[in-house]
């Protein structure tokens, strides 16, 4: 191959708020102070990096922008280095803008609606449960790599229909995708692909013999004029259900262990209390929020009275909103039991997450099975917790010791 | 005396989260794509006063009104 282009180095930031960069280690390691430093200089921020790119660092500035779909297009929801051309049916509705958009994310609504992940509830328990037995007796555990990381995948795989053993095909995709891919373009273009041939084959074998999953649900779907889907518009969203939901439940799953691994007090809380754990949960949400999602200014406006210019991109921090002392009190503080909690964790507006209720489920059964098994655990001082870098964010190391301290 | 309550849920800024049928399932319905709306004419039965404020103030849309009658 003749164009095998390399990633770009970003050099180091010593400029936070003229020059940030959500890819830079400290960025990964501890985003709390960086916010904390642009939320107080301006309510919207400019980096030069990504061809150039704002952020806005208010819960107010980040609502506006959600909200305003005028100003900020959908068509491009990762900030990379890049700016390749855009697929029509990228990922529809998450890539998709007003009028387009509603019937596309009518569609995917009903199967992930509260009544429908009740259904899904006992096979998550029982999920949950096979992943203890794997490591229970052994007093140590990896937490993102052996019990987080499979939770969603085989939840969404179980859902599509697809094998559940093909988990680790699944988050390879994935990596290739949210992480490598911003200063990668190969990397994405090839996990796309692979995905696509992936599915061609499943909607292949349904055709002689449908099923009673989301990949038929889709094939069998209708637009508003009766017409089946284009197969662009159904690889897009299966491709859009695989990777939105897999490494950001994950990455939910694994902040929540985290959490409850250093602050005994919450854990023993939520044991003697395991009503509280929906509350908790989002709790956690708030103060651990995963997703990062972007826009792409398509009209110059103003936000929170700051000038955005055409050409740029945004980055859409969720995460930074849930931390706004204005918004929230003690932001900085987990408060297990938090009364008034309007976090965006799932998105605010037209585009909040289709799996919100999915994630919800998930992350409640994960944690009740883990306590009601693990009741004690702590980081294990001998190992490191590392974190994902870039548009979702969570552990992807989590060395836990199991039981009692001695 | 007594004061009646009743929530009503502004469709055009509700996006489904959801978070008010957790809160208070006797008080909100779902549609088919999970969008929210108040049960009945939305009257609030007496006891169930905290229960929408609580879904009130953990709306991320600002979708829901609680009226005091």
């Amino acid at each position: 191959m003749s164009d095998v282009s390399q990633p770009a180095a970003h050099p180091p930031v010593t400029d936070w708020v003229n020059d940030f960069d959500h890819t830079d280690p400290q960025w990964t390691d501890d985003p709390f102070p960086i916010w904390e430093e642009l939320r107080a200089a301006s309510p919207v921020v400019h980096t030069g990096r990504f061809l150039g790119c704002y952020m806005p660092t208010t819960y107010e500035a980040v609502r506006e922008i959600a909200n305003d779909t005028e100003h900020f297009s959908s068509r491009r929801i990762i900030v990379r280095d890049v700016r390749p051309e855009v697929a029509r049916n990228a990922a529809p509705p998450i890539t998709s803008d007003p009028p387009v958009h509603k019937p596309a994310k009518q569609l995917l609504l009903p199967p992930f609606t509260p009544d429908a992940m009740k259904k899904l509830e006992p096979r998550m328990r029982a999920i949950c449960n096979e992943l203890i037995d794997g490591f229970i007796a052994d007093g140590k555990v990896d937490a993102a790599a052996q019990y987080s990381k499979y939770i969603p995948v085989q939840a969404i795989a179980h859902m599509l229909g697809i094998p559940e053993s093909d988990s680790d095909l699944f988050i390879n995709w994935i990596h290739m995708i949210l992480e490598l891919g911003i200063k990668d373009e190969n990397r994405l273009l090839q996990a796309v692909q692979e995905m696509s041939a992936y599915f061609r084959t499943h909607i292949e074998e349904r055709r002689s013999k449908p099923t009673n999953d989301l990949i038929s649900y889709l094939m069998n779907a209708k637009d508003k004029e009766g017409q089946p889907l284009e197969e662009s518009h159904v690889l897009g969203s299966l491709r859009l259900l695989l990777i939105a939901g897999i490494d950001t439940t994950w990455s939910a799953i694994g902040s929540s262990l985290w959490h409850l691994a250093r602050t005994p007090a919450d854990r023993e809380r939520l044991i003697a209390e395991p009503g509280l754990i929906p509350i908790a949960v989002e709790e956690l949400l708030r103060a651990y929020s995963p997703v990062t999602m972007a826009r792409e200014v398509v009209k110059e406006t103003t936000v929170s009275g700051c000038p955005v210019k055409t050409g740029n991109m945004v980055l859409l921090s969720f995460p930074a909103a849930n931390r706004d002392p204005k918004m929230f009190p003690d932001a900085d503080k987990v408060v297990i039991d938090r009364r008034e909690n309007r976090h965006a964790a799932f998105g605010l507006g037209i585009h909040r997450c289709v799996g919100s209720n999915l994630a919800r489920m998930e992350m409640q059964v994960a944690l009740e099975e883990w306590l009601k098994r693990i009741p004690d655990f702590r980081l294990d001082p001998a190992g490191t917790v590392t974190w994902s870098q870039g548009t979702v964010r969570g552990p992807r190391q989590l060395p836990f010791l199991l039981g009692k301290a001695m | 005396m007594t004061e009646r309550l009743r929530v009503r849920v502004d469709p055009d800024k509700c996006q489904g989260h959801a978070r008010c049928k957790a809160l208070a399932p006797e008080l909100f319905e779902l549609d088919e794509y999970g969008n929210a709306h108040e049960a009945g004419d939305g009257t609030v039965p007496p006891g169930l006063e905290d229960k929408a404020w609580l879904a009130k103030s953990n709306c991320p849309e600002i979708a829901i009104d609680v009226i005091e009658e």
